[in-house]
C-alpha cells in the first residue's frame, strides 16, 4: 500500500524502454560491488558466449539475454510488432497450447518477461534450481517453436487495442510519444514503439514469425547468467536453449539520427487538471570520450532526486510539481538528454521556463565545484548499490554488453568518474545543454487557456 | 506483461502489488536477530552479506487511518515534512546527505504504518542511523516551507489521482466499501482537507506518534546483529522512551454490513470502460488461523494471472473482457480485501462480465477448486518466497511491515507451511464465508461518449 512513495523521479508509468534505457547508463565503479563478485567469459561447447558470475547462496538462476534489433526492427505499417510478440512467446510454444503452456509455468513460478526497447528484444528469465531443467524446456520451446494460434493472437491484440486506448490518454505517455514523433520525424525512432491502432489491427500471424526468423539470432545475442549455476551447467543450457537459432540476423539497416534543433514547442490538447511536459535535445553518443562528463551532469541537473537543480527550483523553492527529472539516454542510432515535469495548467509555463534557464545557467557557468564534487560522489559511492541482487547484476552486465564494454568497465568506471574535473564540466556543459534547441511537447489545457489564467 | 493492459491506469493493482509482499516467504529462511532496547525501540536484523550494502529502514505504527477526522492527508504530509530540518541538520539537507554518501533515500506511507528507508554502503550505517534517530525528536518546520510542500503534495494529488481515473473511481470505491473504518479515507487524504493542513497539524501528529517505543528499526544487508545493536544504542537508545506515545491503533470499527453497493463512475478520459469489484474481508492479523492463507491462495486460483479462473472465463471463452484478474491483499491491520476488475471492449458489455465474473465465484463456492489447482498455487507460492531472498529490500520489507503491524518472526516465517498446510476444503469454506455481495462494493468506469480521444495535435507551434 505504499501508494505514496515520495518518489522523486520520474514516478511509475515508464515503458519498460525508458526503464531499461535508464538503467543502462548507469555503469560501474572502481572496485568489487559485490563480494565474490567474479565475471567469467564463457563460450558454450556450440560457441554461444555469455558472461557469468556464479553465485550460490540462494537456489536461483536469473539469465538476461537480448537481440539486437528491438521495435526500431518494426516493418513500416507494422509498427508494434515487436512488442506485439513480447506477448506471444508464452501463449503456447511447440505441442502445447497457451494454457497448457502457462500452467507449467505457473507450477515451477517460473519468470519469464519479454520486453522490446527501441534498438534491443530482451528476455529476462528465472528460475529455481531444483526447476531449471523444466523452465529451460519452455524457454526453448518459447524463443524457437511459438505457435501464434489464432486465438491467442485475436486475444493479445485486443489487449494490446485495449491498452492503446488508456495510453492514448494517459498524458505523460502522449507527450513522451509526441517529443520522439517530434524530435526524429521520418526516422523509425519518431514511430510509435508500440504501434497505433490501425498498425496493430494490420499486424498478422506471418509478421510475428517473420520478426521472430529475422531478430532471433546468434549473431546478435548477447547474454549473461547469474546465480546458482557452473559454468558447465550454463554451457549446456545455453546450447539447448539458443543452439538451433539461426546463425546471423537480418536486421534493416537503421541509419544515425540527430534530434532536430532550432527549438519547438508543441501542445497538444487534452482536458486534465494537470499539464505534462517533456523536453529535451541530442546527446553525445555512450562512446564519445564526454559521455561520462555528461552523465555526471545529468545527475546534479535533474538526475539525483533532492540533489539536483530541477528538484531544487520547481519543487523544493516553489512547489510547482512533485515529479521534475532528467536524464541521459545512449540509444544505438542517436543519444537524449530528455526529462519532464507535471505541473498544474496555470503555472506549466512557469516550470518550463525555469528548467530552460536552469539549463542555461548551467550551459554557460557550468555547476558549482561543490555541485559537481556531490555529483560524482553519488555516483562513486551508489554503485555497490546496483549490484546487490542477481536480477540486478544481471540488468546491469548485459547493459555493459550491449555497449560493446568489457568486465574491466566495473574496475575502471570509478576512476574515470573520479578524474572528471570541473572544467570538464564546464566544457561538457557548452557543449551539451543547448537550451535554444529544446524540444518540448506538452500535453494539457490549450496554451491560450493557460495564457488567460496567467494574465487574469 | 500483457496479461494485465490496465494494469498501469488501474490504481488498486498498483497498490496491491505492493502489499503481496507480507506473506510471502522464503523456504530457505534467513537467520533474523530481533531483540528490543530500554526505550521500546524494536530492532531486526536480517543478515545478507552478498554485497557491501545495508538497507535501513524505521517503520512507525501509524498511519492514513490514525489521524485526526477532517485532516485527512496529515501522515503522508508529516511524512514529506520529516525531510526538512531538525537542529543540526539544515532545510532540505537530508536526502542531500545521503545522496553524497553514495545513498539513496525515500519514504512511504500507508493506512497502518509510515516507512523512511536508505541504502548505502555499509561503512555509511553509522551516519544514516545517526541522522534517522535525529529526525525522530528533532523535526524543526517553518511556515513556508510548509505551505510551499503544501503544494508539492496537491500536485501529487494531481498526478496519481485527478489525471488517472481509475484512480479516482479507486477512490470513491474504498469511500464507499467502509461505513466507519478510515480505510474509506484516501492516504495521500481529500484535497480540501490537505488544503487547509498547517504545521500545526503536522507537528501535533509527529509528537503524539514518532517515539522510539512506536517504531520498528529494521536493517538488511552486510552487517551482524551485535554491530547493529551496538550502533542503535549509541544512535535510537540516547532517546527517552515518550511515555504519552498515543495508541494509535483505537481506531473505529466496521458496523455490520448488509448491503451490496454499486459506483458508476463516467470520465471522458477513461478509454476504456472497466469494471472492478472491492469486498472486504479478513487480513492476516485479523483472520482466523489458516483463514488468511486460504483466501490468499483462492485468489491465486480464481483470478491471478492467465491460468485463473478468472481469465480463462472472460478472456479466453467469453470473450468479454480484454483482460481480466484479481487479488487478495491481507497486510492491512484492521481487514484485508478481495478485489477484482475486468477491462471490457465496450461499456454495455459491464453486465454481461460482471454476470460471469459472479458466476466464476458461485462456482468456487460451490464446488470448490480441483486438488491440481491447489497444489499448482501452493508450490508457485512457496517458490516465490525464495526469489524476495534475491532481494534485500523485500526482505527488509516483509519483516518491517509484519511487526509493525504485531507479528513476530515465527509468525512471518511459518508462511510458506501454513501454505502447504491449506486444503481444497478450506478454500472453499472461506470462499462462502467471506465472499459475501453485502460486504462488496461494485464499480463500473465508462468513458463519456468519445469526447476522450485527445485532440489532433496542432502542426507545430512555437511559443513566441
Amino acid at each position: 500500500m505504499d501508494r505514496f512513495f515520495r518518489s522523486r523521479a520520474r514516478p511509475f508509468r515508464l515503458g519498460a524502454f525508458f526503464a531499461l534505457a535508464l538503467l543502462t547508463p548507469l555503469l560501474l565503479a572502481p572496485f568489487r560491488p559485490a563480494h565474490a563478485m567474479e565475471i567469467k567469459v564463457i563460450t558454450s561447447p556450440g560457441g554461444i558466449k555469455a558472461w557469468l558470475v556464479e553465485a550460490h547462496e540462494n537456489p536461483l538462476l536469473a539469465m538476461r539475454f537480448s537481440f539486437e534489433g528491438g521495435n526500431a526492427q518494426d516493418p513500416e505499417g507494422k509498427e508494434g510488432v515487436a512488442n506485439f510478440l513480447t506477448a506471444m512467446l508464452d501463449e503456447g510454444a511447440g505441442d502445447l497450447p497457451a494454457s497448457v503452456f502457462q500452467e507449467e509455468m505457473d507450477t515451477i513460478a517460473m519468470r519469464l518477461r519479454f520486453e522490446d526497447s527501441r534498438d534491443a528484444f530482451y528476455g529476462n528469465f528465472q528460475t529455481l534450481t531444483e526447476y531449471r531443467d523444466q523452465a529451460v524446456k519452455l524457454l526453448k520451446l518459447a524463443l524457437t517453436k511459438p505457435r501464434f494460434d489464432e486465438d491467442a493472437v485475436e486475444r493479445i491484440r485486443a489487449q494490446i487495442r485495449a491498452n492503446l486506448v488508456y495510453s492514448d490518454r494517459d498524458p505523460e505517455r502522449v507527450a513522451s510519444k509526441e517529443w520522439f514523433a517530434t524530435a526524429f520525424s521520418g526516422h523509425s525512432y519518431g514511430r510509435p514503439a508500440h504501434g497505433t491502432d490501425a498498425t496493430i489491427a494490420a499486424v498478422t500471424r506471418d509478421d510475428l514469425e517473420a520478426y521472430r526468423k529475422r531478430v532471433f539470432a546468434r549473431s546478435n545475442l548477447r547474454i549473461v547468467a547469474v546465480g546458482d549455476i557452473t559454468e558447465e551447467a550454463l554451457g549446456k543450457l545455453l546450447d539447448e536453449v539458443f543452439g538451433e537459432l539461426p546463425e546471423k540476423a537480418d536486421l534493416f539497416p537503421v541509419p544515425m539520427a540527430e534530434p532536430v534543433t532550432g527549438g519547438t514547442e508543441r501542445w497538444i490538447e487534452m482536458d486534465v487538471p494537470q499539464s505534462v511536459a517533456v523536453f529535451g535535445f541530442g546527446a553525445m553518443p555512450r562512446k564519445d570520450p564526454d559521455f561520462l562528463a555528461a552523465f555526471v551532469l545529468n545527475q546534479l541537473i535533474g538526475g539525483g532526486g533532492f540533489a539536483s537543480r530541477l528538484m531544487e527550483e520547481v519543487r523544493e523553492k516553489r512547489g510547482l510539481a512533485y515529479s521534475v527529472y532528467s536524464y541521459i539516454q545512449p540509444f544505438r542510432h542517436t543519444s537524449v538528454f530528455s526529462g519532464g515535469v507535471a505541473t498544474r495548467a496555470e503555472a506549466i509555463n512557469q516550470s518550463i521556463d525555469l528548467i530552460r534557464s536552469e539549463l542555461k545557467h548551467v550551459a554557460e557557468n557550468g555547476p558549482t565545484e561543490q555541485e559537481w564534487k556531490n555529483a560524482k560522489d553519488y555516483l562513486i559511492g551508489s554503485y555497490a548499490l546496483r549490484f546487490d541482487s542477481n536480477a540486478k547484476i544481471a540488468t546491469q552486465l548485459l547493459g555493459l554488453l550491449e555497449d560493446d564494454f568489457g568486465p574491466d568497465y566495473i574496475e575502471n568506471r570509478n576512476k574515470m568518474i573520479e578524474a572528471l574535473t570541473i572544467d570538464d564540466a564546464k566544457r561538457v556543459a557548452k557543449r551539451l545543454l543547448k537550451a535554444d534547441d529544446l524540444i518540448i511537447t506538452v500535453v494539457g489545457q490549450p496554451q491560450s487557456a493557460v495564457d488567460d489564467k496567467k494574465g487574469g | 506483461m500483457m496479461h494485465s493492459p490496465g494494469g498501469l491506469r488501474l490504481f488498486t493493482w498498483v497498490t496491491l502489488i505492493m502489499l503481496a509482499i507480507l506473506p510471502t516467504q522464503a523456504s530457505a529462511q534467513p537467520t533474523i536477530s530481533e531483540f528490543k532496547l530500554d526505550n521500546g525501540l524494536q530492532v531486526v536484523v536480517i543478515p545478507d552479506h552478498r554485497a557491501p550494502v545495508v538497507t535501513h529502514m524505521v517503520w512507525y505504527k501509524v498511519g492514513a487511518a490514525d489521524e485526526p477526522k477532517g485532516v485527512s492527508g496529515i501522515a503522508h504530509f508529516l511524512e514529506h515534512l520529516m525531510f526538512k530540518s531538525t537542529d543540526t541538520i539544515p532545510l532540505g539537507e537530508f536526502s542531500k546527505i545521503v545522496a553524497r554518501l553514495g545513498g539513496q533515500d525515500n519514504a512511504f506511507t500507508s493506512h497502518d504504518v509510515t516507512s523512511y528507508f536508505q541504502r548505502i554502503a555499509k561503512e555509511r550505517l553509522p551516519t544514516v542511523m545517526e541522522m534517522e534517530a535525529d529526525r525522530m525528536v528533532n523535526l524543526r518546520l517553518t511556515e513556508p516551507e510548509v505551505l510551499t510542500e503544501r503544494d508539492v503534495i496537491l500536485e501529487e494529488r494531481r498526478s496519481r489521482i485527478e489525471n488517472n481515473p481509475a484512480a479516482i473511481l479507486d477512490e470513491q470505491m474504498s469511500a464507499t466499501l467502509y461505513y466507519s473504518h478510515p480505510y474509506g479515507i484516501p492516504v495521500i487524504g481529500w484535497e480540501h482537507e490537505i488544503a487547509k493542513l498547517s504545521r500545526e497539524d503536522a507537528l501535533d501528529f509527529y509528537k503524539l506518534f514518532y517515539a522510539p517505543n512506536n517504531a520498528v528499526l529494521v536493517v538488511a544487508g552486510d552487517v551482524t546483529a551485535d554491530e547493529v545493536r551496538r550502533l542503535a544504542e549509541t544512535t535510537y537508545g540516547k532517546i527517552p522512551a515518550n511515555p504519552h506515545v498515543a495508541n494509535a491503533r483505537n481506531r473505529p470499527t466496521e458496523p455490520p454490513q448488509r448491503a451490496a453497493r454499486r459506483v458508476k463512475y463516467s470520465d471522458p478520459r477513461a478509454g476504456n470502460a472497466s469494471f472492478h469489484r472491492d469486498y472486504i474481508v479478513p487480513s492476516y492479523t485479523t483472520a482466523k488461523p489458516g483463514d488468511a492463507e486460504a483466501l490468499d491462495l483462492l485468489m491465486k486460483i480464481a483470478a491471478d494471472g492467465a491460468t485463473s479462473r478468472l481469465y480463462r472465463k472472460l478472456v479466453v471463452e467469453e470473450k468479454v473482457a480484454s483482460s481480466a484478474g484479481g487479488r487478495y491483499s491481507g497486510s492491512g491491520l484492521d481487514s484485508g480485501t478481495i478485489s477484482l476488475y475486468a477491462v471490457a471492449d465496450a461499456p454495455e458489455h459491464l453486465p454481461k462480465i460482471e454476470a460471469a465474473l459472479d458466476k466464476v465465484l458461485a462456482e468456487v463456492r460451490e464446488n470448490g477448486v480441483t486438488a491440481d489447482e491447489l497444489k499448482r498455487a501452493q508450490s508457485n507460492y512457496i517458490a516465490r518466497y525464495v526469489y524476495q531472498n534475491d532481494d534485500q529490500t523485500s526482505l527488509a520489507r516483509r519483516y518491517g511491515w509484519g511487526v509493525a503491524l504485531g507479528r513476530t518472526i515465527e509468525q512471518i516465517q511459518a508462511w510458506p507451511e501454513e501454505i502447504s498446510k491449506i486444503t481444497v476444503d478450506d478454500i472453499k469454506r472461506v470462499a462462502n464465508a467471506y465472499l459475501d455481495i453485502n460486504h462488496s462494493v461494485t464499480g463500473y468506469l465508462t468513458p463519456t461518449a468519445d469526447a476522450g480521444a485527445p485532440a489532433e495535435p496542432p502542426a507545430g507551434g512555437n511559443r513566441s
